[in-house]
């Protein structure tokens, strides 16, 4: 059973269309990363997954019900951007409060606030609360009822690097657990090693959806190779220039050392070459980064894009 | 049902905390003593007047004090919680918009309902206690049936309120527009009712015309208060009007009901089409 499934979903708002045909599907067990410009149908999507509003055209399937169920939602979490809480309230009566609306037990409310690390703030009102403390207790509230599929919008906003790894650490051992994880976030080195599988979406189209070399595949974009010199750079070059004509790479200087940008598939060919003619020292292999990849499939539009969303 | 009263729960806690409950049953507790021993002062005698007179006295000033205190107490019912952010992720819980609606008014029905209770039945205890050739049945017949009609009246209120929240954006205006809801009500109807027998000059139809009080629940209530001790002298300006009514005291009472009922069902009307 998938923790979710839009099959060839549109939608539209009053006349605009925000998503065109989107197919997505989600694993248990799996970490997806939803990435894209402001404006691109993330948001769409998740709601659509929340069951807040019905598509347009097509169909999604959550948890093998249908999406907005109350049997469904009960389990699912969701961390929204910004949330936000009641004030006037502690942290644990706000979490006890969602606990007896979620039908879960209330004694996963202390233990969920102690493993956000809101140990002592819990009986603070939460207007005393900083954005990271909201956004732990956010992420407490998404936990609630150990949840089968959890949609995190930007958890990491406001989060210090430590309570960033540990989130990341938290929900590994969510996902080997078999929970579904949908990752949104701008912060695509952050989110790099942690996702199973990304998508991409731009203008409301599924651009790209895989894992990453799949995507990188796709993207056919050039490794960069980092080679340092045994000897002289110019034996080097020298060797590079020979190679250069099979294979038609770039090379830029940058520190004493040679930057190779070479196809993905000349580039063990590339290395044979260097290896044998023992001119190398050192030698740095960089594959294109999930941030490499996004700029790649959103365009160069993609910055004029956020601008005019925002 | 569970979900309705998680959230009724959560507004009831709410009141106790901010004081709402006690500060409301503080208000209506001193108003009810002030009215009985101070209500009679105008013609010279300070001390108890007369059951019937202490209940007409109450019941005109209930009408501009409850429907007020209730606007007040839901207004930002909905919107509030748009407002704060925390509609979107309740919306993302195993809980509907009637059953958040409904939790709601529950919370601040009993809310309105308890300072009620609370605050009246001190009074009414009161006098019954310190006053003393006061015939207690007839005090408790009374009371009981002002209290209930509070209530009732306070309720109507709550739901005009929520007819004003789940359709703006925006806190202020919500606001302003329950302020109008009160102000058309309390002060207007009255006035555009009497307005219209003036200018008519007794064309109207005289039979359609007492039913016209039955647009507005604060007339109701007046007239369920007054018209009960079978003395209708009490009635002045438009209200002489209600004694023409050909409904008795069930009829008013579920005039006021469906008061509730109405803009209660409205409010879940459109609260449904609303975008989150």
């Amino acid at each position: 059973m998938n923790c979710f499934q839009l099959e060839n979903v549109s939608h539209c708002y009053d006349k605009a269309t925000v998503l065109h045909g989107v197919d997505l599907r989600l694993k248990p067990g799996e970490i997806l990363g939803l990435f894209g410009h402001n404006g691109a149908g993330k948001t769409t999507s998740i709601k659509l997954i929340l069951g807040l509003m019905k598509p347009t055209v097509g169909k999604v399937t959550v948890l093998g019900g249908e999406a907005g169920d109350p049997q469904v939602t009960q389990h699912i979490g969701y961390l929204p951007e910004n949330v936000m809480f009641y004030p006037q309230l502690t942290g644990r009566e706000i979490l006890r409060h969602f606990a007896r609306l979620k039908g879960a037990p209330l004694h996963q409310v202390p233990d969920l606030l102690k493993q956000v690390g809101l140990n002592d703030a819990m009986d603070a009102r939460t207007k005393t609360y900083s954005k990271g403390m909201r956004q732990r207790l956010g992420l407490a509230q998404a936990l609630l009822g150990r949840p089968k599929l959890l949609m995190l919008d930007e958890p990491t906003v406001g989060l210090d690097p430590v309570a960033t790894a540990d989130l990341y650490r938290l929900l590994r051992s969510l996902r080997d657990d078999g929970t579904g994880i949908v990752l949104c976030s701008h912060v695509l080195p952050g989110v790099e090693p942690y996702i199973d599988r990304a998508a991409i979406l731009t203008d409301g189209t599924l651009k790209a959806a895989g894992d990453l070399p799949s995507l990188r595949q796709q993207a056919n974009m050039p490794v960069t190779l980092t080679v340092q010199p045994a000897g002289h750079l110019a034996d080097l070059e020298a060797v590079m220039g020979q190679a250069k004509v099979n294979t038609g790479l770039v090379v830029k200087h940058d520190h004493g050392s040679l930057l190779v940008d070479v196809r993905p598939n000349d580039k063990m060919e590339l290395i044979k070459i260097l290896m044998n003619s023992g001119e190398v020292a050192d030698l740095g292999i960089h594959q294109p980064s999930l941030e490499d990849i996004y700029v790649h499939f959103i365009g160069s539009g993609g910055l004029a894009h956020r601008g005019a969303a925002q | 049902m569970n979900a309705i009263w998680t959230i009724a729960r959560k507004e009831l806690s709410d009141s106790f905390r901010n004081r709402w409950l006690v500060a409301i049953s503080l208000v209506f507790a001193t108003l009810a003593l002030g009215i009985a021993w101070f209500g009679a002062a105008a013609s010279g005698q300070v001390g108890y007047a007369s059951t019937p007179a202490t209940i007409a006295s109450l019941a005109s000033l209930g009408i501009f004090l409850i429907p007020l205190i209730a606007l007040l107490l839901a207004y930002d019912a909905i919107v509030g919680e748009e407002e704060g952010g925390t509609l979107l992720l309740l919306m993302t819980y195993p809980l509907s918009k009637s059953q958040l609606l409904l939790g709601k008014f529950l919370g601040h029905g009993l809310t309105l309902a308890s300072a009620t209770v609370i605050g009246f039945g001190v009074a009414g205890v009161a006098i019954a206690l310190l006053v003393e050739d006061v015939a207690i049945g007839a005090l408790a017949a009374a009371m009981g049936r002002f209290i209930g009609s509070t209530i009732l009246l306070g309720w109507g209120f709550i739901a005009l309120a929520y007819l004003v929240s789940v359709r703006v954006s925006e806190k202020p205006v919500a606001a302003g527009m329950s302020l109008a809801i009160w102000f058309f009500f309390v002060l207007i109807f009255d006035l555009v009712l009497l307005g219209v027998l003036v200018a008519s000059e007794g064309k109207f139809n005289p039979e359609l015309l007492p039913w016209l009080l039955m647009l507005n629940p604060t007339d109701i209530y007046r007239l369920l208060n007054i018209v009960a001790f079978g003395d209708s002298g009490q009635l002045s300006g438009v209200l002489s009007l209600g004694s023409d009514l050909p409904i008795g005291a069930g009829g008013l009472w579920l005039g006021l009901a469906l008061w509730c009922a109405v803009p209660l069902t409205g409010a879940l009307l459109l609260f449904k089409n609303r975008k989150i």
